[in-house]
């Protein structure tokens, strides 16, 4: 009785309950013919492509600048970074990786210039963040039209200059992670090994950071920036290196999105990604100023596993091709259910 | 007269914080007009039962807890402290609970506002009704005056010295008409003897119009001043209860404690001009709100143990603080000869400076965080001890073992009341926080230590305890100590020599043993318009 007490306690009554849920969708599941061994396959690969940008919330709420609803800078990183791969002729896992080391100075410098902004909005981070995230979405519509890209792969047919808003993968690294010793069980079961990996090894970077010296420092400067100060800790400076970690795994998150997904959406495309990677986070039991791998790795899962089954569900069970508008009311109602759950935990 | 009722009875109170048993069938009855005096060791459970009575969060949030609760005979249960606000109980907790950005009067009446009415309130609702700010200054006013203090209803709360704080706070639970009992857990801790006094006199003029009061101290004498009568805690179990006139102090210690205790004087040596000045502070003013330094210059000595007293807002706590770069100062500090750049924390460190804060909530401790991480955070982050380097020192690796063995050997020094290393700080009672906030300051391993109220909300036992430890820790490794403390008895103990700080500059430098009047002079003010030459023990 009370080992059960304590998981709950441990756990908390709102992962428990989606738990619970989620497992009877896969119940449910194969009694309105959906397959479960291809839901399963789903929602691990859901998993893989949202697990980092999730893992990149971390940093900024340990050090107290909140929930990154700027999430969409660190994006457009990761996009400057695939389309500078593509422009320039890489493929394969040269054109990954390639990709990824273009992203990684972007993400730096913008994630600095961010840094020094939330320093001097303390308090309101989070709405600031908010509109970092609009305004350089906006920003980067234009010059998607306006840089000199030349490669016929990614600009538009017609015209013959600025970038389509949908670029397609096909010959550089689709599922370049996914299909990396990729275990297949018949026609519908697969499980991405390297992506799973390669979410693995930015878990462990992510886990190690915190166990150094500035890892804890930033921990403290979270916790109370007071003591922090008082311990000669440079507090702008943690939060700014919290930013730009936060900002080169958003870079990084993208890109391991986009080579599952296979394609690479620009314009609006990073709008939509902020919110799901809060919503799951918070879900895996976040607060505002406290969040930690496992709250990202069993948020990431609840909520992509949910936004995976109810959908799929449902439209077997209706016989109707309702899903997107399912998908959409599923994951919006869930971020908002989250955005509901965001606590900052008491001083 | 018949049989009274009583205002509240609490019976059979059993609270456990998940499994560990921190209350057990504690009962509790106070009278109508009565000033209960409640005392126990640190993480005795005083603040714990007191948070079951106001019906604070926490508790329900823990599990709750067993018993019964009555309020003039009829069974109550608190939801929220709000329930118990209504139920005519007010509660000035241990840790302050204002809202620094607000004046004493909005304060004071915060939800109590004295609204008037106008049309657009009538048409949509009270939430509309205008303030009625005079009427609420003098309601203010009136509360302050009942308590014999004189605060301005205006100052805002930030800028108020910790005694006129605790003052705000205890006026806000008087203004209520409705009040019937009162609980104060450690009112004092934070005041001035003088202060203390006026709070006490205050308490009985209020006990004297038929509010009954639960009064917690670790000041035993205090409790012998006011109370009727006392109740003992001792491991989360009533030991004694007496009316205070059938016991006396020694009795209380050792109920306490649970064991006899020996009063121990620990010995003062006579100050020596001639060792090595270590640190020399030279015309030091601090912005500090409340407590504004404006001209200090003084030198302390290699090994002394300086103490520095004076009234609340005087400006002794500003010192520390400039000092140790958490206020705005100028002037200029050296340390060992070298000057050390001020408003900059990580000089100061990096002097060999440390600092215990009067503020354990707000610099002193990470609370979410577990114990060896506070223990251990700042002599990490500015010594690098506690630090494996890795890849060649590429990496600089937090050796969580050597953390918890130093919070080990902190708990067992200083008798940390808590279920290991890794408990969350918040978890603590007031006074076994504040040891960790000494054990912080010693696993720096410091050249000067400035301690700010060391003892206070630290019951008697601890108390000896503390001061022999900075004591040993002053002498075994020579440690220059810095003392600044509202209770000049405690200075008078343990110091070397004295400083009494008023109106933000040093008022005369005495003796241990000088008299307690030349101190209270010195401390009003007294010597110096007749250009007395106290000073010259300097
Ligand atoms: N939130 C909490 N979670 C777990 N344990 C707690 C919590 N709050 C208090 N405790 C434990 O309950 C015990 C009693 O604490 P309490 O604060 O009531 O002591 P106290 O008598 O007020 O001591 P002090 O004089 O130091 O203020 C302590 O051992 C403390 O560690
Ligand atoms: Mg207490």
């Amino acid at each position: 009785m009370r080992s059960i007490r304590r998981f709950i306690d441990t756990a908390g009554w709102p992962r428990i309950i989606i738990g619970l849920l989620l497992l009877s969708l896969f119940i449910a599941a194969p009694s309105v013919g959906v397959r479960v061994d291809q839901s399963i396959t789903d929602t691990i690969v859901r998993f893989g492509m949202n697990g980092i940008l999730v893992l990149g919330m971390i940093p900024m709420v340990q050090t107290g600048c909140g929930l990154n609803f700027g999430l969409p800078l660190g994006i457009i990183a990761g996009l400057l970074g695939a389309t500078i791969s593509i422009e320039i002729g890489l493929t394969g896992i040269a054109g990954f990786l390639g990709a990824i080391a273009l992203a990684i100075p972007f993400a730096v410098l913008l994630g600095w210039g961010y840094g020094k902004l939330l320093n001097r909005v303390k308090g309101d981070e989070m709405m600031i963040a908010t509109y970092v995230g609009f305004s350089s979405v906006s920003f980067m519509c234009m010059m998607w039209m306006l840089l000199p890209y030349h490669s016929p792969k990614m600009i538009w047919g017609y015209g013959g200059s600025g970038l389509r808003t949908t670029i397609s993968l096909d010959g550089f690294w689709p599922h370049i992670l996914d299909n990396f010793w990729a275990i297949r069980i018949g026609r519908n079961f697969m499980i991405p090994t390297g992506m799973i990996l390669f979410f693995a090894l930015m878990a462990l970077i992510m886990w190690a950071f915190f166990h150094t010296k500035t890892g804890t420092a930033m921990t403290a400067v979270g916790s109370n920036p007071d003591y922090a100060r008082a311990a000669g800790i440079n507090v702008d400076k943690m939060r700014t290196i919290s930013v730009i970690m936060s900002t080169v795994y958003g870079a990084i998150g993208i890109l391991v999105y986009q080579q599952s997904f296979g394609f690479i959406q620009l314009y609006n495309g990073p709008f939509y990604m902020a919110l799901p990677a809060v919503a799951a986070i918070l879900i895996g039991g976040a607060s505002v100023n406290k969040a930690n791998i496992t709250n990202a790795v069993i948020g990431t899962f609840l909520f992509q596993g949910i936004l995976t089954m109810t959908p799929s569900v449902i439209n077997n069970a209706i016989q109707s091709d309702l899903s997107e508008v399912v998908r959409i009311i599923v994951s919006d109602g869930m971020i908002v259910y989250a955005l509901t759950r965001a606590t900052r935990k008491s001083r | 007269m018949t049989e009274q009722q009583p205002v509240l009875q609490m019976q059979d109170i059993t609270k456990e914080y998940f499994g560990n048993r921190v209350l057990t069938n504690v009962c509790l009855d106070v009278n109508r007009g009565e000033i209960l005096g409640l005392v126990g060791e640190n993480g005795a459970g005083k603040s714990t039962l007191m948070n079951i009575l106001f019906g604070m969060s926490i508790i329900a949030e823990t599990g709750g807890y067993t018993g019964k609760v009555c309020i003039d005979g009829k069974e109550v249960v608190f939801q929220n402290p709000f329930d118990a606000l209504r139920a005519g109980i007010g509660m000035v907790h241990q840790e302050f609970s204002l809202i620094p950005g607000f004046t004493a009067t909005e304060n004071i009446l915060l939800n109590g506002e004295v609204l008037h009415d106008n049309i657009v309130a009538k048409l949509f609702g009270p939430r509309l009704k205008t303030l009625d700010l005079p009427e609420m200054r003098s309601i203010a006013e009136k509360s302050i005056e009942l308590l014999g203090v004189e605060i301005n209803p205006d100052t805002l709360v930030a800028e108020m010295p910790v005694g006129h704080k605790q003052f705000t706070e205890l006026a806000r639970e008087i203004h209520r008409p409705e009040m019937k009992l009162l609980v104060l857990d450690e009112p004092t801790a934070v005041l001035t003897e003088s202060e203390a006094q006026v709070l006490l006199t205050s308490l009985r003029r209020l006990a004297a119009t038929g509010i009954s009061i639960i009064f917690i101290t670790h000041r035993l004498q205090e409790i012998f001043d006011v109370c009727d009568r006392i109740v003992i805690l001792r491991d989360g179990q009533v030991v004694k209860e007496a009316a205070t006139r059938d016991t006396d102090i020694v009795q209380v210690a050792e109920l306490m404690v649970g064991r006899s205790m020996s009063a121990k004087s620990v010995a003062t040596r006579a100050y020596d001009e001639k060792t090595e000045t270590v640190i020399s502070i030279d015309h030091l003013w601090v912005d500090m709100p409340g407590e504004t330094v404006r001209d200090v210059t003084l030198e302390v000595h290699k090994g002394e143990i300086f103490g520095i007293g004076g009234l609340a807002g005087q400006g002794k706590l500003g010192i520390p603080n400039g000092v140790m770069g958490l206020y705005p100062a100028g002037g200029s500090v050296t340390v060992h000869g070298k000057p050390i750049p001020l408003n900059d924390p990580a000089a100061a460190l990096a002097a060999g400076m440390a600092f215990v804060s009067e503020d354990r909530r707000g610099v002193g401790l990470l609370l979410e965080e577990a114990l060896d991480l506070n223990i251990a955070s700042t002599a990490m982050q500015s010594q690098n001890k506690f630090i494996r380097p890795l890849l060649g020192g590429l990496l600089k690796w937090r050796d969580d073992k050597a953390i918890q063995d130093v919070a080990r050997e902190y708990i067992e020094a200083l008798d940390i009341k808590c279920t290991g290393t890794s408990q969350r700080v918040e978890e603590l009672s007031g006074g076994n926080q504040q040891k960790i906030c000494l054990a912080k300051a010693f696993a720096l391993q410091p050249d000067v230590l400035f301690v700010s109220e060391p003892t206070r909300g630290i019951d008697v036992g601890a108390k000896a305890r503390v001061l022999e430890a900075l004591r040993t820790y002053n002498r075994k490794n020579g440690t220059t100590i810095i003392m600044i403390s509202s209770e000049l008895e405690e200075l008078r103990s343990i110091c070397d020599r004295i400083a009494i700080v008023d109106e933000g500059r040093i008022a005369g430098i005495l003796p241990p043993s000088a008299t307690a009047k030349e101190f209270g002079l010195l401390m009003i003010g007294k010597l110096k318009g007749e250009g007395s030459e106290v000073n010259s023990y300097a």
